[in-house]
């Protein structure tokens, strides 16, 4: 490895994984690909087709979702199988109220994060005094029960779902093409990475760390474990039913095989590939999630099993994650 | 009146009677001590105080107030705190961010003034960085608080808990064996600390050892326990002229406390 190091720089990438990240530790650098990408992520649009636009859509939608399951997983440190749940909160509550009521789209989030809220209260409530492999079987059968739910309800669409969920329009203006959709997950992803910024570096976030660190020595501080946890739950839900509203005007369609088991644990997937608790971890495992199977594509049905195996090797050899740690 | 109340208080653990009707109190202002043999049930005391037991029976007033059976979180936040026998810090966040926990129950802001960055939310971090900084200062390791937790030598991981306990403003502060793993130096500075703590910050202590020199040459009142029972209660001379602590105790280390 040291042969390696001295090797690095000059070209980077001869020190594997280790080399062009570590190349990104300075400040400097950082700025200049951040720079880079941002610019690129705005002016996508302009430069490439809609298959490109739809994969890259769907990347931000997954990046607003893995850092909502973060901020439970990650940040609090809870393990959550059923994270799918939140997330099929949101787009309901959109497909009724717009499909039966007609309400206005943009009013239907408000509704969203509400129910959202209840529902991260309802399951959270009760469990979240259980050590945490127990509250991963729980939130697994609550991530399950939303789903047959919403199949056996006259108001859900049953099996078949809910249809015709009409676009959303702003001043006027439709958000019907895909360009359109485009900025507006991208404006949710980045929205999802501010509020994350922000909770994580306050004293909320604080408060999530020292009781994934150490329970007992947070609770002979003063803090209160459960309602903390709750908290964490709660926002993660947020997370995920503004994510839901989103992906159902975008469809237009919902069923309820958008929100499987499976589901749940691709987004958490997400998570735990980037880099459990750190922000441009989490993206990464929302891109690595979303493009693997495009690239992949070829493979046909085998690419499933080339992505486990991809997996596999990324947690045998970065067990915390794509991203480095962060060093003192 | 007391400021911390101990009465009949018991504690059971599967049939095993683990503290039986002990009785105590600590006055405002003292240095107070538990003392006893190896497993007398001492830190058990410690853990029905601050809630991580449930005693079985009796009761515990502190500051005038019930907390018997209440969860630990909130005896901490009506002024009680703690520090561990083996220590307990948060491994791989920053000495300040360790201190910073003690203040969490003293602040407020949520989330939104999170996500905002309000005012308020502003000001209240610099008030929690300016007082856990303080605290720092006043048990002396100011200089390492952005070096991760678990880099710093034992002596002053110990520290990194008593300014985290300190930052929690108590009235009463409980130390669980200070001096365990400390050499002779650690331990003058520690009767310093323990002193200061006291005379400057006006805050009681109580404190569970071993050493018996360093209890006898800073407490102003000794409950000797065995068996989780009390056999004794004084100043540092009656206690080590009590027959049935020299029996029980001191007996087996009378030169080291002479």
């Amino acid at each position: 490895m040291d042969r390696l190091d001295s090797a690095a720089p000059g070209n980077g990438d001869v020190a594997g994984t280790g080399g062009p990240l570590r190349w990104l530790e300075s400040q400097k650098n950082r700025l200049i690909v951040l720079t880079f990408l941002a610019g690129l992520a705005m002016f996508l649009p302009l430069i490439s087709n809609n298959y490109v636009l739809e994969v890259m859509t769907n990347v931000w939608f997954y990046v607003m979702l893995c850092l909502g399951l973060n901020i439970v997983v990650g940040y609090a440190g809870l393990l959550d199988l059923g994270y799918a749940a939140f997330f099929a909160v949101g787009a309901y509550t959109t497909g009724i109220l717009t499909s039966h009521f007609g309400v206005n789209f943009w009013l239907t989030i408000p509704a969203a994060v509400l129910f959202s809220i209840c529902a991260g209260v309802i399951i959270g409530g009760p469990t979240l005094r259980l050590r945490s492999d127990y509250l991963a079987i729980v939130t697994l059968g609550f991530g399950e029960i939303v789903r047959i739910i919403a199949r056996n309800l006259e108001i859900t669409g049953g099996a078949s779902g809910l249809i015709g969920i009409e676009k959303p329009s702003l001043f006027g203006f439709e958000i019907s093409q895909i360009s359109h959709f485009y900025y507006v997950f991208l404006l949710l992803a980045c929205l999802a990475c501010f509020v994350s910024y922000r909770l994580q570096h306050s004293r909320l976030g604080r408060a999530w760390q020292y009781v994934r660190e150490d329970e007992d020595a947070a609770e002979a501080m003063g803090i209160d474990r459960v309602a903390i946890k709750l908290y964490a739950y709660v926002i993660g839900a947020i997370f995920g039913g503004v994510a839901g509203c989103f992906f159902a005007a975008k469809m237009t369609a919902i069923s309820p095989e958008t929100f499987m088991f499976q589901q749940s644990v691709l987004i958490l997937l997400g998570v735990v590939l980037g880099g459990m608790g750190k922000i441009p971890g989490v993206i990464i495992g929302a891109f690595a999630l979303v493009l693997f199977p495009e690239v992949f594509r070829d493979l046909g049905s085998s690419r499933i099993l080339v992505f486990a195996i991809v997996m596999l090797v990324i947690m045998l050899y970065r067990p915390e994650g794509i991203w480095p740690e962060k060093k003192t | 009146m007391a400021l911390l109340e101990v009465k009949n208080l018991g504690l059971n653990f599967a049939g095993l009677q683990v503290i039986k009707e002990l009785s105590f109190s600590v006055q405002p202002g003292s240095i107070a001590s538990l003392i006893g043999p190896n497993g007398a049930g001492k830190t058990s005391v410690f853990n029905c105080l601050t809630g991580f037991y449930k005693p079985s029976s009796g009761q515990i007033v502190f500051d005038g107030k019930q907390i018997t059976r209440k969860r630990p979180y909130k005896i901490t936040r009506s002024g009680m705190a703690r520090t561990f026998q083996n220590l307990r810090l948060f491994k791989k966040m920053t000495v300040l961010e360790n201190v910073m926990s003690g203040m969490h129950c003293r602040t407020r802001t949520g989330a939104i003034g999170a996500i905002l960055r309000t005012g308020s939310q502003k000001r209240e971090e610099a008030e929690i960085k300016d007082f856990c900084e303080f605290c720092l200062d006043f048990v002396g390791i100011l200089d390492e608080k952005d070096r991760t937790a678990s880099n710093l030598s034992y002596g002053h991981q110990r520290r990194v808990e008593w300014a985290r306990a300190l930052a929690t403003r108590p009235k009463l502060l409980l130390l669980d064996e200070p001096a365990a793993g400390l050499n002779f130096d650690e331990k003058q500075q520690l009767i310093e600390l323990i002193k200061r703590i006291r005379d400057e910050l006006s805050i009681t202590i109580l404190l569970i050892e071993h050493d018996m020199g360093l209890v006898m040459k800073i407490s102003e009142m000794i409950t000797v326990i065995d068996y989780g029972q009390k056999i004794a209660q004084g100043n540092a001379e009656e206690v080590q002229n009590d027959p049935r602590v020299i029996e029980a105790y001191l007996g087996r280390e009378e030169d080291e406390v002479a």
